[in-house]
């Protein structure tokens, strides 16, 4: 019982694409086409993220990660979030599970909102995709614009909010 | 060729770490396997709703309701589809450069790809699991509106 209900929107949605699939079948087959496609692409990138991210958590020790981007780690910090957020593999929600191994070894929480916002906008490989597409003069407009925007995101959201409402973000990584 | 590099390190750092000590390599695995099926169900969710929104939405009527002459109210719709679909950057470059073949304004897709990447209304769910309400919230609003200013400096500069 409690299988089926953490599967319950998955089987929902299942259920949508094939009534889809016998209302339309050309909507019907799109659908399942995007699943398929976006389903291999989780299968592609996240195993090896989590498996990283294993390794990390075993044995990098909380100190090591505190001094490169804990609470005092000032622009080192900051440049590593861009850095990582930039260097990564996958859609943003494989983010997050990183960004919960980095909360248990106490990196600063504008880091991790940083390294979220990076991940998600000024991923390297998307960027090249975006140059071919798009043209240099979007992708590089876009890419400057962002950065700035992905800092003052993060710290909106940090000051925003207070010591105690950042604890309990930390205490949910725990359970990861 | 990034899977290639992601596999090979992955592959490259579980033999080290074997090497190097046996049962803190279990204990990674373990870990990772643990984190893996803890998301699972909500991504199969995520990737089965997506799949039919996509099905929905063609770039055709993309590509009307985001043209070059639609304004402001454009821009606001481009955000809007932008924030609710999640396409793999490899499918939804590609599908920006169709879009533009088909009629849509630079600064409309400039909100639409800023919305894309930045804002996941389906992965919030899942952000809110990490993140909590709050800050969930503020992450996926802040960046929506920012998006108006990515698209208006694009269109500035661009268009």
């Amino acid at each position: 019982m409690k299988a089926i209900k953490k599967y319950l929107v998955f089987i929902f949605a299942s259920i949508i694409i094939g009534l889809a699939f016998l209302w339309n079948k050309e909507i019907g087959l799109k659908a399942i086409d995007t699943v398929r496609f976006s389903f291999k692409e989780m299968m592609m990138v996240l195993p090896p993220i989590f498996i990283l991210l294993g390794l990390l958590d075993v044995w990098v020790p909380k100190d090591t990660m505190v001094k490169f981007m804990g609470e005092d780690s000032g622009l080192l910090g900051v440049l590593l979030a861009f850095l990582l957020g930039s260097a990564a593999a996958g859609p943003l929600y494989g983010a997050f599970p990183v960004a919960a191994v980095f909360m248990k070894k106490g990196v600063k929480f504008t880091n991790i909102l940083i390294l979220i916002g990076a991940w998600s906008t000024t991923k390297i490989p998307m960027f090249l995709f975006e140059l071919t597409s798009l043209g240099p003069k979007f992708a590089f407009t876009r890419l400057l614009i962002n950065i700035p925007i992905i800092i003052m995101i993060a710290f909106i959201i940090n000051k925003s909010l207070n010591e105690k409402e950042v604890k309990e973000i930390y205490a949910l990584a725990e359970k990861f | 060729m990034q899977n290639t590099i992601l596999y090979s390190l992955t592959i490259l750092l579980v033999l080290i770490s074997f090497l190097k000590d046996k049962t803190k390599t279990k204990q990674a695995l373990i870990k990772a396997w643990k984190s893996f099926e803890n998301i699972l169900p909500q991504m199969l969710g995520i990737i089965a709703s997506v799949g039919i929104i996509i099905a929905l939405l063609n770039p055709e009527v993309i590509s009307k309701i985001i043209g070059g002459s639609s304004g402001w109210f454009g821009v606001i719709l481009a955000a809007i589809v932008g924030s609710v679909t999640l396409i793999p950057g490899f499918v939804a470059f590609p599908t920006a450069a169709i879009l533009l073949q088909n009629g849509a304004g630079y600064m409309q897709l400039g909100a639409f790809i800023s919305t894309l990447m930045m804002v996941g209304i389906m992965t919030m769910p899942m952000e809110i699991k990490f993140f909590g309400k709050k800050s969930t919230f503020l992450r996926n609003g802040l960046a929506f509106i920012f998006s108006f200013l990515v698209a208006f400096v694009i269109g500035k500069v661009v268009g």
